[in-house]
């Protein structure tokens, strides 16, 4: 059996005086597996990537990260893993390269194989130019090239990445997106990618836990996720409000109906497969259409199914409530 | 590798100052105002029988080494506190850096800086008319003693950081750090120290001692009880600073 990169099992993090900032959470990812942890500020997520790091000491749980225990085998892990925290932890007095020299010395580098490294993660994140210039000067978005290139240098087996776009322009985001696929497929890298973004969840990750109040609450493909909470709706509006008994009739073919503000709107039966059908039937009829639209489930009808409430609306409560524990 | 460690992280201490002006700054430039000040507004004191120096001057060089010591904990401090906010020190931690080599690398850098402040104020005091008793080995024992002091303080400085993760919180212990000095022999000899309750915290005061210790090198030459309780309060400090900063290290970094 290949042996698991994360194994995570009813992990507790327990502060003095507060609540339980993770709360029996067990997961598991698969080598070379890009896993997202999903959940709104405060729901855990940086708690757990700072236990699995060996930053933090669980109150409780166990946690195997490359086959090593995070409290009994510190070094061991540390040695295999890579982070790039939800800081950018940097030194703006340094350069870049300073930088990269620094990790290089300080995880073991021969000392003949430092420049080189150094040059060599410049150029994958696009920082050459920038090397020698002092971090201060850079924007968000080449911190954050540098803090990954800074998680790379000793190439690691497995990347924790907490929150890495927060901030970030769309551009910055897409970028770094790309390079983390590309960690995951042409190295064969392991991430652990936490973040309160949707869409990065539903693009990078293989398998996603979502996260709230220090509870696993939902984990699973993005695809079966959302098949789980429902099949996606097709909203149509009539060009002329006279059709609209027509095209409610006919639509009644696909799926049940549900709530439009302005035209007809259906849950369908057999999925998504069937929009083509839909339009060829609006067609024969000769029905002329203004709006369609199919509504595929999100995460965040994941999570608003699995908590009730909704992932953006989820950020400004359970902030509140635990934005100390993390 | 530890010895890669170190090097790394002292040079990174030491490159962090140089590119702060007003770190280096500073520490050079407040004690030696306050030392012309001083020299020139004590000046008559040398006037009093049994007054052990025979210029102002000489008698209050020593001040500086001191001074300049109490800045480097502030600097050491702060820049130690800035990381821990910034999570630079999570970073560091993840590495197989080890705590003893994250201690020594920043200490390093304090100490290489005090040993620079030394050097400049030595300089100064020289250039302004001030003899040396103790000759060229007493320079050299001069910088071994400036080295350590700066060790030690350096090393409280960095407790302190770890302990309250405040570059603010630091900084507040400063003037209690000047307040220690003002009420020493600083500005006076014990024995000539009028007022009877001074005269005893002076003597309680182990800042008198460090200062005596400058002292006796600049205008004695070779005082063995003035050394000898000089470098004792100094190595106390720092064995004190470097055991409490190891101490508040593993706690900060309380990984496994």
């Amino acid at each position: 059996m290949t042996e698991l990169a994360i194994d995570v099992r009813d992990l507790v993090r327990e502060y003095k005086k507060g609540p339980r900032a993770v709360d029996g959470i067990s997961l598991t990812v698969a080598p070379g597996e890009i896993y997202g942890f999903l959940g709104p500020n405060g729901a855990g997520k940086s708690t757990t990537v700072h236990m699995l790091t060996t930053l933090l000491p669980p109150t409780s749980g166990t946690a195997l990260v490359a086959g090593y225990d995070v409290v009994r085998e510190g070094p061991q892990v540390r040695m295999q893993i890579g982070a790039a925290l939800q800081e950018a932890a940097l030194d703006p007095l340094l350069t870049g390269r300073e930088h990269l020299r620094l990790q290089a010395t300080l995880q073991g580098l021969p000392r003949a194989d430092r420049s080189r490294r150094a040059d060599e993660l410049l150029d994958r994140v696009g920082l050459t130019e920038a090397a020698d210039r002092k971090v201060r000067g850079y924007s968000g978005g080449m911190k954050r090239r540098l803090d990954l290139a800074l998680a790379l240098v000793h190439r690691p087996r497995i990347l924790f990445l907490d929150e890495p776009t927060t901030g970030l322009d769309v551009q910055s985001r897409t970028a770094l997106w790309e390079e983390v696929a590309r960690l995951a497929r042409e190295d064969g890298v392991t991430v652990f990618l936490t973040t309160q973004y949707l869409e990065e969840a539903d693009v990078l990750a293989g398998r996603v836990g979502i996260i709230d109040h220090g509870h696993i609450v939902a984990e699973g493909t993005p695809a079966a996720l959302k098949a789980e909470v429902g099949r996606p709706t097709v909203e149509v509006i009539p060009a002329q409000r006279d059709d609209l008994e027509r095209m409610e009739a006919m639509m009644a073919r696909f799926g049940e109906h549900v709530a439009s503000a302005h035209g007809v709107a259906v849950r369908l039966r057999a999925g998504a497969t069937d929009l083509a059908e839909i339009v060829r039937a609006l067609d024969a009829e000769a029905i002329g259409v203004e709006h369609l639209q199919l509504h595929q489930p999100s995460l965040d009808d994941v999570f608003l199914a699995k908590t009730g409430r909704s992932l953006e609306g989820a950020a400004d409560d359970s902030g509140l409530a635990m934005g100390m524990a993390e | 590798m530890f010895a890669d460690q170190v090097y790394i992280l002292a040079r990174r201490s030491v490159v962090r100052t140089l590119r702060q002006p007003a770190n280096v700054i500073s520490p050079l430039v407040f004690p030696l105002m306050l030392l012309a000040v001083n020299s020139g507004g004590l000046r008559s004191e040398v006037n009093l029988p049994g007054f052990p120096a025979k210029s102002a001057l000489a008698f209050l060089l020593a001040v500086p080494f001191i001074q300049g010591a109490l800045f480097a904990t502030m600097n050491a401090g702060t820049d130690l506190a800035r990381d821990i906010q910034t999570g630079f020190l999570n970073r560091l931690a993840l590495t197989p850096m080890r705590r003893l080599a994250l201690l020594a690398g920043q200490l390093g850098g304090v100490a290489a800086l005090g040993l620079l402040q030394a050097l400049v104020y030595l300089t100064v005091g020289l250039a302004a008319g001030s003899g040396f008793a103790a000759g060229v080995g007493g320079v050299a024992v001069l910088f071994a003693f400036s080295f350590l002091v700066t060790l030690g303080f350096g090393a409280l400085g960095i407790m302190l950081a770890l302990r309250t993760g405040s570059g603010e919180a630091v900084q507040g212990f400063f003037p209690l750090f000047f307040v220690f000095l003002f009420i020493s022999s600083m500005a006076m000899p014990r024995n000539l120290i009028g007022i009877t309750w001074f005269r005893y915290v002076a003597t309680a005061n182990p800042v008198s001692y460090l200062l005596e210790c400058v002292r006796s090198l600049i205008t004695t030459g070779w005082d063995g009880e003035a050394l000898a309780l000089g470098f004792g309060v100094a190595g106390t400090v720092a064995v004190v600073g470097v055991t409490l900063a190891s101490r508040a290290l593993g706690q900060r970094v309380a990984r496994a």
